[in-house]
């Protein structure tokens, strides 16, 4: 007699985009429990779900530490992230015990390394503060000095963490006649080649670029990296780009490098905390652009990276292969 | 005093709203028979530098940098200049050049379009006209990609959100927008700006250019490898239609209820060429009825557009107040072209930049 397949309870702690839905359903191991909501699970719901779950699929602002591994107890072999940081998760206690981790990197450097350049762009030539002025009647007629901003024609790049999404954006700035492309990080890079990429020191980096873009994972060396001494080195006409992790920036000192000139503006997609107040003084700077972390927010991204999501959870749980394995 | 500063050797130019100034000025004619020249606006320092400096012309400004030149005193100001030099908010048409009379040889705007000036009354006067093409070239392509891409990823919307309260925690479909990888990108109008548009969106991974014109430009073309399709065909196969042509009769509202209901209703519409080659009325239905996706526009009709205008109304469009070529080394190398336009043509030499009449 036929052993019965054995089933695997399956928590998911969002309502994923359809293209991720779909495989998992059509998965007849999988027992699929969803917390239904666009809204993340609340702390005690998730402890609750996650119980004798074999595989964990999870968000950004889910915090996967040891408390919500315990709850979920010895049959948990699987998490699969629809992220391509982890920084909400603890690796360590994930390793401890034998828990296999799927991400998403890749399928969504396009739109991250694209909206990255959007911000740089829009905050670069200040179009908030033009749409702003016109819907306000500030705009009265052309005028040869009025929003005037800093082109990339001509310009020095720096690129903090040249990997993928790094790479990906130097790429999308070259056409714009961008003169220097620096990058700085723990290593040289051989792709670098490819954007005709300089290795230079960190202060080398800062006080030499028209425009800073930092693309570095969060990590203890990365965190409060973009603090006063930082800002304090580069030019005053210089624009500052953030969108790898909030962590990394220390805001306070943000905030004073903007209010007082130091720097020309800067474009934020991520923030500590997440959201950001919105009585936080970042937010009453006409310098300063910060969007609700939108880096891969297009409809066919975010369904790509359900799929993936979804591939990596069954690869987990069928004891093969993931596409995206995180190793660590 | 004003009459002391009056150096014969050099020119000082004149603070327009001086009282002594028209006394000032007589004594400057006595004393010097340079061309005399009109600058309709505040125009960049560079501009104003090499004019200063180069001891060939005595000139007068409406030194505002924000407000143009009312009509009236443009029109007592022009009177017997040999020299006119104007950006694009004046109408240079037969009742100024006639207000200027015969001594008027040199036309020069601070701008690469010219819809504001009449060419064939210039032509007939035989006024040599310069102008700002490729120095803002640049400059405008960066805009206009910064706009397409404002305006395909939402960031007005979600900058809006951020402030409001709007922002929960990341979410998997919130202000979702559409991406350049894989998609068609149609151009109208393929000249100088066209190219560097799409020379900037390349990277993006767009699977394809396509381009309308009066006519096929194999050779800018090959450039980016774009297609030569009919107007209808762009319309239809484009995921983002940029318009990059000039305002003529023939493109006049151009953009109208026919285009917008041959488009994708997942498509990005942008212009950053002229306001006048859009219907505002037909684009306001495609938007609000959800015929397109969304639309970024730099230029409108009129400029400025009066604030309760219904496109203001729309979350899918976005209005900028024609700052394509606002970079400050652009508006100045616009200025030091212009100024530079007009001193060679008053030398009876051949201008930087001469528009073919």
């Amino acid at each position: 007699m036929q052993a019965a397949k054995k089933i695997m309870k399956v928590f998911v702690t969002r309502r994923l985009p359809q293209e991720g839905m779909k495989i998992l359903s059509a998965a007849p191991e999988c027992e699929v429990s969803v917390w239904d909501s666009d809204e993340p699970v609340p702390r005690e719901e998730l402890l609750k779900g996650v119980q004798k779950a074999h595989g964990l699929v999870c968000l950004l602002p889910d915090k996967i530490d040891a408390e919500v591994l315990d709850a979920a107890g010895p049959n948990l072999k699987v998490i699969s992230t629809m992220s391509v940081g982890f920084d909400h998760m603890a690796l360590d206690e994930i390793k401890k015990r034998g828990i296999r981790v799927g991400y998403t990197p890749d399928v969504l450097t396009d739109a991250t390394a694209e909206l990255t350049v959007a911000l740089l762009l829009a905050t670069a030539r200040r179009l908030p503060e033009g749409v702003e002025e016109v819907k306000n009647g500030g705009w009265s007629s052309w005028k040869p000095l009025w929003l005037c901003g800093y082109g990339l024609s001509g310009s020095t790049v720096g690129v903090i963490g040249l990997g993928r999404i790094g790479l990906a954006i130097a790429q999308r700035l070259m056409p714009f006649g961008v003169k220097r492309l620096l990058y700085s990080g723990r290593t040289a890079k051989p792709h670098a080649a490819e954007v005709k990429g300089e290795f230079v020191p960190m202060d080398t980096l800062v006080s030499q670029s028209d425009f800073i873009v930092v693309s570095c994972s969060l990590t203890p060396e990365t965190q409060g990296l973009c603090d006063k001494a930082f800002f304090s080195k580069m030019k005053k006409t210089a624009v500052f780009i953030n969108s790898s992790r909030g962590a990394v920036v220390n805001q306070e000192d943000l905030f004073e490098a903007l209010s007082s000139g130091q720097i020309a503006a800067a474009g934020l997609d991520v923030t500590t905390p997440e959201p950001l107040p919105t009585n936080h003084p970042l937010l009453t700077l006409k310098n300063c652009v910060v969007l609700p972390h939108i880096g891969s927010a297009t409809y066919s991204t975010r369904g790509v990276m359900s799929a993936l999501v979804a591939r990596n959870l069954l690869g987990g749980l069928q004891d093969t292969e993931m596409p995206s394995e995180l190793t660590f | 005093m004003w009459c002391s500063r009056v150096v014969p050797r050099q020119l000082w130019w004149i603070k327009q709203l001086n009282l002594t100034g028209a006394l000032t000025s007589n004594m400057q004619r006595e004393m010097s028979t340079l061309p005399r020249v009109y600058i309709t606006r505040q125009i960049p320092p560079e501009g104003l530098k090499i004019l200063r400096e180069s001891g060939q012309v005595q000139f007068e400004l409406w030194d505002s940098d924000d407000v143009p030149v009312p009509r009236k005193e443009l029109l007592q100001k022009v009177k017997g200049v040999d020299g006119l030099v104007c950006v694009l908010t004046e109408k240079i048409d037969a009742e100024l050049l006639d207000a200027a009379g015969p001594n008027l040889k040199v036309l020069s705007t601070m701008s690469v379009g010219f819809d504001h000036l009449s060419l064939e009354e210039l032509k007939k006067r035989g006024i040599r006209v310069g102008y700002t093409p490729d120095v803002l070239t640049d400059s405008v392509a960066e805009l206009t990609v910064a706009l397409l891409l404002t305006t395909s990823r939402r960031l007005i919307e979600a900058t809006h959100e951020a402030k409001t309260g709007g922002w929960g925690t990341w979410r998997t479909l919130w202000l979702c927008g559409y991406e350049l990888a894989n998609s068609t990108v149609g151009i109208f109008g393929l000249g100088r700006i066209g190219i560097a548009i799409a020379e900037r969106l390349a990277p993006f991974k767009v699977k394809k250019f396509i381009y309308t014109d009066v006519a096929p430009r194999p050779e800018l073309a090959s450039i980016i490898n774009a297609e030569y399709v009919s107007m209808d065909e762009l319309a239809k196969q484009s995921d983002f239609l940029a318009m990059c042509c000039a305002l003529t009769p023939e493109t006049k509202e151009i953009c109208n209820k026919d285009m917008f209901s041959k488009m994708k209703n997942t498509s990005i519409f942008i212009n950053t060429s002229r306001g006048g080659v859009v219907n505002q009325e037909d684009l306001y239905e495609a938007l609000s009825t959800g015929q397109i996706a969304a639309a970024g526009l730099d230029v409108t009709v009129p400029e400025p557009l009066p604030t309760s205008h219904p496109l203001f109304t729309l979350k899918n469009c976005v209005i900028l107040p024609h700052i394509a070529s606002a970079s400050y080394t652009t508006r100045n190398a616009m200025s030091a072209l212009a100024a530079n336009n007009l001193l060679l043509g008053l030398r009876g030499e051949s201008m930087i930049k001469e528009l073919k009449l």
